[in-house]
């Protein structure tokens, strides 16, 4: 029975990715004069560009791409809701600017060095303006599936505990680690009787980076996209961390930014030496912890797309050179994979372990 | 440059959805989680403390067990003791009662014997004296012929009583 649940819900979630692309799968052939058009040129240009190739992947997009065979594009096309100064809000599919390559309604994805890939409104003098970009892109998407994983994997386990029977599935697998977090992360990071007010927090910024770092290991949606290694996701996570950590500080935590104790006057009075350094190390925490967690993912996924890129680069002199290749890939990004596991499940406890050590500072008693 | 710009986009749904988890997962998840873990946990340590207790009341009924026991064999070595002197003294008691008993009649027969034997002597005294007083009459009867044998015999005669 509980199977069949569990069924349901997994088809429910795919059904629902069909249901969010009433445009269907974004099968599409370009326009014939087009492709005649850039047949010579494309010739000469074919060579494969593993800079490109693996941005494309790393970075965030307006669709999440699947496979493309020659000139035939399979992705999933999203939302794209923008609010322009000049004529308000928008909001149309992805698919609607094939792929970058055709404006609709006056946008379209921009291909200057500055904006590149990014959705500009074109002014009628034709300069680019950047309107402000509210899209469901492919990074925000992953995070809603995400999202969905974790209600639905907690949710459930959380109902299993009001059996009160002996625990049993996948509770089984969830349960260590969320010991684990109470009992090596927070409670002697943060102090008997103080760590189950940042419990929540802890556990969500675990399990949310967790999850994300696994499913950026699944080459095929709904894992693939980037999410923990994009610098805008890690920073939001970590500012959650210093809200948390500046909300809780008590009054030793603010004596030990504007008035350490210990420290000679003259480095407070006149020139605020101290302060200034304590204030921006308050800012350096959450800093790091966002560069860190981009950093370490990012790599791994670039590591990854090189690994690959290798087969075209060898592709591209020699055909055959490619297929030799690619077994040694294949063993490489093997290894580099199982690496990645590892860099998973360490980078969501790194950033759990400061954000506890952080809040432990915030609410020390006394120095 | 793109990798290190973070979209306005993505930030702004990040907070957002972030916020939405945080509260729905701590509210429907994480508390139920860490409430049933926290009672489970009690559970067990309330149970391996009965244990313990249980054990501890166990091995108190059976320090007290092998006390009374070994109580009891005292009693019984004590009372086995106590009956053997018993039987002892009164064996003890008993010997020497026949004893002195014995000593007694021994002392009562040594004492008839010898009031016995002196009246049986007095009597042969007296019996004697009559023989004696017989023999002179015999004595005397006869014909006292000659003073001479006369007196040679009463001396034999004396001189036979005496040795009587």
């Amino acid at each position: 029975m509980h199977n069949n649940f569990r069924k349901s819900v997994l088809i429910f979630i795919i059904l629902s990715a069909f249901v969010l692309i009433p445009n269907g799968f974004a099968f599409e052939n370009r326009d014939e004069d087009e492709k005649e058009n850039s047949v010579k040129t494309e010739h000469e240009k074919e060579k494969f560009d593993p800079g490109s190739f693996i941005f494309d992947h790393v970075s965030d997009s307006y669709e999440w791409h699947i496979l493309s065979v020659k000139d035939f594009h399979v992705s999933i096309p999203l939302p794209v809701i923008v609010y322009s100064k000049e004529s308000g809000l928008h909001s149309f599919w992805s698919s609607k600017l094939h792929h970058g390559h055709s404006e609709y309604k006056g946008f379209r994805i921009s291909q200057t060095e500055a904006d590149e890939g990014k959705i500009v409104e074109i002014m009628e003098d034709g300069t680019e303006v950047k309107p402000l970009d509210f899209s469901i892109s492919k990074n925000v998407f992953a995070v809603f599936i995400s999202m969905g994983f974790l209600l639905w994997i907690f949710i459930s386990i959380a109902r299993k505990y009001e059996n009160k029977k002996a625990p049993s599935g996948f509770q089984n697998a969830m349960e260590p680690l969320i010991l684990f977090i109470r009992d090596d992360i927070a409670k002697p990071v943060i102090g008997e009787g103080k760590y189950e007010k940042y419990m929540p927090f802890l556990l969500t910024i675990f399990f949310f980076i967790l999850i994300n770092n696994l499913l950026g290991l699944v080459p095929i949606p709904p894992g693939g996209a980037n999410v923990t290694g994009n610098l805008a996701v890690t920073g939001v996570l970590a500012l959650f961390t210093l809200l948390v950590t500046t909300i809780s500080g008590n009054k030793y935590y603010w004596q030990e930014i504007f008035n350490a104790p210990g420290v000679p006057f003259w480095m407070k009075i006149p020139i605020p030496l101290m302060p200034v350094i304590e204030i921006l190390g308050m800012f350096t925490k959450p800093f790091v912890l966002m560069v860190r967690l981009f950093a370490n993912i990012a790599a791994g996924h670039i590591i990854a797309m090189g690994f690959f890129s290798l087969i075209f680069i060898f592709g591209d002199i020699i055909p055959l050179l490619g297929y030799a290749v690619s077994p040694l890939t294949l063993a490489f990004t093997v290894f580099m994979t199982i690496i990645e596991l590892l860099v998973a499940f360490v980078q969501a406890y790194v950033f759990t372990l400061l954000s506890a050590i952080y809040f432990g500072m915030a609410i020390a008693e006394h120095h | 440059m793109e990798l290190i710009t973070p979209g306005l986009g993505l930030v702004f749904w990040m907070v957002l959805s972030f916020s939405v988890i945080l509260f729905i997962l701590k509210k429907f998840a994480w508390k139920p989680i860490l409430k049933a873990l926290k009672e489970r946990e009690n559970t067990i340590d309330t149970a391996l403390k009965s244990a313990d207790k249980a054990r501890e009341k166990m091995e108190q009924l059976k320090a007290d067990n092998e006390k009374i026991i070994k109580e009891a064999k005292n009693e019984r070595d004590s009372l086995l003791k106590e009956a053997h002197q018993v039987k002892d003294k009164t064996i003890s008691e008993a010997k020497q009662k026949a004893n002195s008993e014995a000593n007694k009649i021994i002392e009562d027969a040594k004492r008839k014997i010898e009031s016995v034997k002196v009246t049986a002597l007095d009597e042969i005294k007296n019996q004697v004296a009559s023989f004696s007083v017989e023999i002179a009459e015999k004595i005397l009867k006869k014909k006292l012929e000659k003073t001479k044998d006369q007196k040679d015999l009463i001396n034999e005669l004396i001189d036979e009583i005496k040795i009587n």
